[in-house]
């Protein structure tokens, strides 16, 4: 459990958060700018708040010196030694659980190297590695896959999703990017000009229609958890069981019975009030709406109950008004298997 | 083994090389904490600090060699005391010289091994505290190491300079055959008397023997240095 209600300002800007989050992994959200590094740095210890407390398990944080408070750091720019081997750089904290660590992440054939002769990936990896080490009671991580392309960010992706299934550490995971946060993410906490403006279990602040204009109406959108059912390796779909419908998507995701998160981005639902029929998309789940939200824009957005599972739709007002939707009807919601990205969907248990 | 000089000339390039030694390595730890406070820290009297420590460069080095007199000879306030207490005399003797090279090559030192410290990322710094480590320990095996070519560098420059001193050296400790004759002062001392002319040629090789052999050893372990810091 941490618990964090801090204020500090810095020039212009005037930090002002506070968040309680159970343990797990718990995303801070929010555009570039909006305090989520100052935030992890008071944590850290790296800057001293005005005032406030960092807190956890009860323990307050806020007066122990950075070296003293157990608290490991994934730094964004990694800031391995760039003198030490890979070898010296995972021991400078400390040896906790070595060889799990070296195992976990892959490092075996990297210990020997030095730093500058690393890639991307592994360099990431290798600052992961790093922090385990030195047996933290809390992980910090700064957007550790920002500066990665595409294939290395899906490398440490998996190693991150490893992490999270197999460490008791709790981590504050910073982040920009939505798909990140759906797919490792267990608490949610989205920050705006230097506050937090929401905060909660991920599956419920994605789905509900409030939090939409806090997301950004792109990346808005519900993370629902099924469970791999089938694949047909001729036409190269994954069929996932959802708790009201099967859906089919491209790709492998998985073995079958592996328990996988998907993120259904809100502009991607099509909404019908008729069962289709001949269209190509093949997932067409019947829902109810929950509850129907205008906002400051042309859109609506629109929260549905799927069976157990719950989606978020955007529409525009012309439609909502030209389908005549109101809270408690029945739809029919259409996702084309495209929509989700293979980005978007993550291994692991509900969020 | 004289390499064939004549013991004058040994005398006068042995005694170079050690004050250019002693007085390099004892004034490099001052340097790197000069260097370090310049670099690093915000502090009443850091202006004067910075002045003080660059006076040697923009002074004439006669005066500074006067001043030494002033404070380090035997009836100066420094010197007085240091004689009185500890039984140590510098005006007139070879460590007095080395004070004088140090002295006169610290701004240069420091200047080299500031940039050091400034071209080392605080990040790192930060990254070694939330792994536990103290600060003497950051200092020690993060700072330390990736300075490491900006103090060899400054060391260099250093003992280059402290073997080619010449004004303050003079007028502090003159230039005793055997004693504190110097490189470049028995080069002066040569061409005050007429016909001397080959024993000024074998010391003006000498000296441009030392520099390039001072450069070239500076440019290899500063190779080898980069290597280890950049892998």
């Amino acid at each position: 459990m941490i618990d964090v209600a801090v204020q500090k300002r810095l020039g212009d800007f005037t930090l002002d958060a506070q968040f309680a989050a159970p343990d797990g992994i718990t995303a801070i959200f929010g555009r570039s700018g909006s305090g989520k590094t100052s935030l992890i740095n008071v944590v850290a210890g790296l800057l001293q708040p005005d005032a406030g407390h960092v807190r956890i398990d009860g323990t307050d944080l806020t007066q122990v010196p950075v070296r003293r408070r157990r608290i490991g750091y994934v730094f964004q720019d990694a800031r391995l030694f760039p003198h030490l081997s890979v070898a010296q750089n995972l021991a400078y904290g400390g040896t906790h659980d070595r060889e799990a660590v070296i195992d976990m992440l892959g490092l075996g054939a990297l210990l020997d190297r030095r730093p500058a002769k690393l890639s991307g990936g592994e360099t990431s990896r290798v600052a992961l590695g790093r922090a385990l080490m030195s047996n933290p009671q809390l992980l910090l991580m700064d957007e550790p896959l920002a500066a990665l392309d595409t294939p290395r960010k899906a490398e440490v992706m998996g190693y991150l999703e490893r992490l999270r299934d197999r460490s008791q550490v709790p981590i504050l995971y910073v982040s920009h990017d939505m798909s990140e946060v759906a797919r490792l993410s267990r608490t949610l906490v989205i920050m705006d000009a230097g506050r937090v403006v929401r905060a909660g279990p991920v599956a419920e602040v994605l789905s509900d229609p409030q939090a939409v204009p806090l997301v950004g109406v792109r990346d808005a959108g519900a993370v629902l958890t099924g469970r791999v059912q089938a694949f047909d390796a001729d036409d190269e779909l994954t069929q996932v069981a959802l708790s009201s419908a099967t859906l089919t998507l491209p790709g492998r995701l998985g073995p079958v019975g592996a328990q996988v998160r998907l993120r259904v981005p809100a502009q991607d639902v099509i909404l019908s009030t008729q069962a289709p029929i001949d269209i190509s998309a093949l997932n067409v789940l019947p829902c109810r709406i929950a509850t129907l939200i205008e906002g400051q824009g042309p859109g609506v957005a629109v929260s549905l109950t799927c069976g157990t599972d719950r989606l978020l739709a955007r529409i525009t007002r012309r439609s909502a008004r030209a389908m005549g939707l109101r809270v408690g009807q029945e739809v029919h919601a259409i996702l084309k298997a495209t929509a989700i990205a293979a980005a978007d969907v993550g291994t692991g248990d509900a969020p | 083994m004289t390499l064939g000089l004549d013991p004058a000339t040994w005398g006068a390039v042995l005694l170079s090389l050690r004050i250019a030694a002693v007085a390099t390595l004892c004034s490099l730890p001052l340097a790197i904490a000069v260097a370090w406070l310049l670099a690093r820290k915000q502090f009443w009297g850091r202006g004067l600090l910075n002045g003080l420590v660059h006076l040697p460069l923009v002074l004439p080095p006669v005066v500074t060699g006067y001043l030494l007199l002033v404070l380090f000879g035997t009836q100066g306030p420094i010197g007085g005391w240091l004689r009185d207490t500890l039984g140590v005399t510098l005006a007139f003797r070879w460590t007095g010289a080395a004070l004088a090279a140090a002295i006169m090559a610290f701004p240069l030192v420091v200047r080299a091994i500031r940039l050091g410290f400034e071209a080392v990322d605080p990040g790192l710094e930060d990254a070694a505290a939330t792994l536990g480590a103290s600060r003497t320990r950051i200092f020690a095996t993060v700072t330390l190491p990736l300075i490491g070519p900006a103090v060899l560098a400054g060391a260099v420059l250093g003992f280059a300079k402290a073997l080619g001193e010449f004004g303050a050296t003079i007028t502090f400790v003159a230039a005793i055959p055997g004693q504190t004759q110097t490189i470049p002062t028995a080069i002066y001392g040569l061409l005050q008397v007429p016909g001397s002319d080959g024993a000024v040629a074998v010391l003006v090789t000498i000296s441009i023997v030392l520099a390039l052999g001072t450069l070239a050893l500076a440019e290899a372990l500063s190779r080898r240095m980069q290597r280890r810091i950049r892998g």
